[in-house]
């Protein structure tokens, strides 16, 4: 009789269902997985150690590549850890404008997830019918910071600028006609927040058609529902946050439990599962993104409403405008001051945290009263999530691999730092 | 400080006496403990399982290098008449002595139960390598979160069940994230058509600094100085580095 022995299987670092660069050392007895090891660290930048190199406004940029489907909500970790060793508090304003681009970041988040997660399965359309959200959330990126992805739009103390009250209209050219244009320039009429609030009216609807895809479909169950099942005891040991943990039934979301800017003020429910399978956490995430729709039709109405400074009048922090560094030495001074050397933090150290699309995102900050960080740590969602894929994919077939890490919504950016 | 964070104080203090230290440097609002590495798997293990604590997560851990703490490139305290160094000079000082050690462990602790956060500093032990504890016999997720420590810093985790490096390259010699390890490093790869492969060699940049490290004496963050009434005697805090050799000496050394 042959010798039966197991055999070992390398998944990626090129696989496209990898999610980016991971690379899977996969022991298999037959279709199913005996030992599972991760070999992170192919997208390694060392984010951190550049941070202790910069002026803390320097690093603002680095957050967004850190989980680059999410991209404001690093930042907003990054600021807040900033404010909290400087002590201030942004302007009422500035904070709804943070709680309303979290939540676009979370649809934007959950949205490319999902449509990566059941190509991942085998499901074609969800993927371009996400997509096609997107694009108009990329649209508000890009009309307040003037970037599609990595927006470096919150600062220490508000955030870069105000809503703007127009956006850049499409124009007609060889290849696009006339009514074409006039189409997709309709709902550009009136300001970002008529966009939003656009977006808002039609997002509902869109949610329905993904559900209508997935949520009842027969291989879509087969391949999610008892899939990497984790119990609520596990997931706590195992350090999962976010959607990881409210999929296994644990009721706990910072917006909630330890409310940050404006969120204490946000009517909304937290989605908890049951089995602690893919499929609860996909039903947590689809229904997060129509909460999240909640949320940024009440931040749009108020912000409607309620015109005043995005930015604190600080200086020492924030720099002056232009027209008053161009007519008003002092604020020439600070201005000269903080782009050449920063400003420095006081002594200090501080974790901060926010509910990102992925789980909890916070920073470590330490500082020793320099103008750079003394030490900086990402605490990134994605990275105990990763590390419990051994345990999760144990006894089931290779295809549940693909399952299982589309479910953790595994995003290197973050991973690796 | 709130009454919750109040009560989370006097329960820690109650359960543990002396055994947690608390510590100097916290956000306000946050709480913050020293721990002896001695006690270390005794506290977080009575942290996690004590029904009153009920910290069930290790929310992060990472490691800290003390080498470089407090120090600054440029000091622009006093005037000079040789105009002020570019910032760049890699001398280093004695590390300062209210630190016992130069590595130390940071724990993030959450509790889901109480709602709660806890930080924890444990400093590893003296020499090379630096030695500590593993936590992952108390919480799972420590196993990575080690592993990163190890490849970053060098320290070496007691017990843990399988300490490789994570992040850094197959074949990755010295500790990144260390003060004395150079921001761009010590080799780069290129591809040797000679050879027909990829080859390490050391790297041919300098390195440089565009804005060197300061640090201000600022009165508005000053404790001593905080809700002093208007009009009350303040007696000037002194700014530190004012009249030492080294800040005089400042012009000299790039």
């Amino acid at each position: 009789m042959a010798e039966i022995r197991n055999f070992t299987l390398n998944f990626g670092p090129q696989h496209p269902a990898a999610h980016g660069v991971l690379r899977l050392v996969l022991e298999m007895d037959g279709e199913v997985i005996q030992k599972a090891d991760p070999h992170i660290g192919l997208l390694h930048r060392g984010t951190e150690k550049l941070a202790e190199s910069k002026p803390y406004n320097q690093s603002i940029g680095y957050m967004d590549r850190l989980d680059y489907v999410s991209m404001m909500c690093n930042e907003h970790a990054y600021v807040m850890a900033i404010e909290n060793l400087l002590g201030i508090k942004p302007p009422l304003r500035a904070q709804y404008i943070r709680v309303m681009f979290d939540e676009i970041t979370r649809v934007l988040n959950h949205l490319m997830w999902l449509g990566a997660h059941a190509l991942d399965i085998g499901a074609m359309t969800v993927f371009l019918y996400a997509f096609r959200e997107r694009e108009d959330l990329m649209d508000c990126y890009e009309a307040v910071s003037g970037t599609r992805m990595h927006a470096t739009y919150y600062r220490p103390g508000g955030v870069y600028r105000d809503l703007p009250d127009s956006l850049p209209k499409y124009q007609a050219s060889k290849w696009r006609s006339q009514k074409d244009v006039d189409r997709l320039n309709e709902r550009r009429s009136g300001g970002l927040l008529d966009f939003i609030q656009d977006f808002t009216d039609r997002f509902p609807a869109n949610v329905d058609e993904y559900e209508t895809l997935l949520t009842d479909n027969r291989i879509w169950k087969q391949r999610t529902v008892n899939i990497g099942v984790v119990s609520r005891e596990r997931a706590l040991q195992l350090g999962f946050t976010g959607p990881m943990l409210r999929g296994s039934g644990v009721e706990w979301d910072l917006r909630k439990k330890q409310p940050y800017e404006v969120y204490g003020l946000m009517d909304f429910d937290i989605p908890v599962g049951v089995h602690g399978d893919c499929y609860d956490r996909y039903l947590v995430r689809i229904e997060e993104m129509r909460q999240s729709n909640r949320i940024i039709r009440q931040c749009v109405e108020w912000l409607k409403h309620n015109p005043g400074p995005v930015m604190t009048s600080d200086h020492k922090i924030a720099p002056p405008t232009r027209e008053e560094m161009k007519g008003d030495m002092e604020s020439l001074i600070h201005h000269f001051k903080l782009f050449t050397e920063g400003y420095c933090v006081p002594e200090g150290e501080t974790y901060a945290a926010v509910e990102a699309p992925k789980g909890e995102f916070g920073i470590y900050l330490m500082s020793d009263g320099a103008n750079k960080p003394y030490r900086l740590k990402c605490r990134a969602p994605g990275f105990p999530h990763l590390a419990s894929l051994e345990e999760m994919v144990r006894g089931h077939l290779l295809a549940d691999v693909v399952a299982v890490i589309g479910t953790q919504d595994i995003v290197f950016g973050e991973i690796d730092r | 400080m709130t009454s919750r964070s109040a009560t989370l104080v006097s329960t820690l203090a109650a359960r543990f006496g002396d055994r947690l230290r608390p510590l100097r440097t916290m956000a306000p609002g946050e709480i913050g403990f020293e721990v002896a590495a001695s006690d270390l798997l005794e506290v977080t293990r009575e942290l996690r399982d004590d029904s009153k604590l009920a910290f069930e997560q290790l929310i992060d851990l990472s490691g800290v290098d003390f080498l470089d703490y407090g120090r600054e490139e440029w000091r622009t305290y006093s005037t000079t008449v040789t105009g002020f160094s570019r910032g760049v000079d890699p001398g280093r000082e004695a590390v300062p002595e209210d630190r016992r050690s130069r590595f130390a462990v940071v724990y993030q602790l959450l509790s889901v139960t109480h709602n709660w956060r806890l930080r924890l500093r444990c400093f590893a032990s003296e020499g090379e390598p630096p030695v500590i504890d593993s936590v992952v016999d108390v919480w799972a997720c420590a196993n990575w979160y080690e592993r990163e420590a190890f490849d970053l810093y060098g320290i070496m985790f007691r017990d843990h069940p399988d300490l490789r490096r994570i992040l850094t390259d197959y074949g990755f010699i010295g500790y990144p994230f260390r003060k004395d390890f150079p921001l761009i490093g010590n080799v780069e790869v290129k591809y040797d058509t000679a050879k027909g492969r990829v080859v390490y060699q050391p790297v041919s940049i300098a390195p440089r600094t565009l804005v060197p490290r300061v640090i201000r004496h600022d009165n508005r963050y000053d404790t001593a100085l905080k809700d002093v009434p208007a009009g009350a005697h303040v007696p000037p805090a002194e700014m530190p580095g004012v009249g030492t050799t080294a800040a005089a000496g400042g012009g000299v050394r790039g």
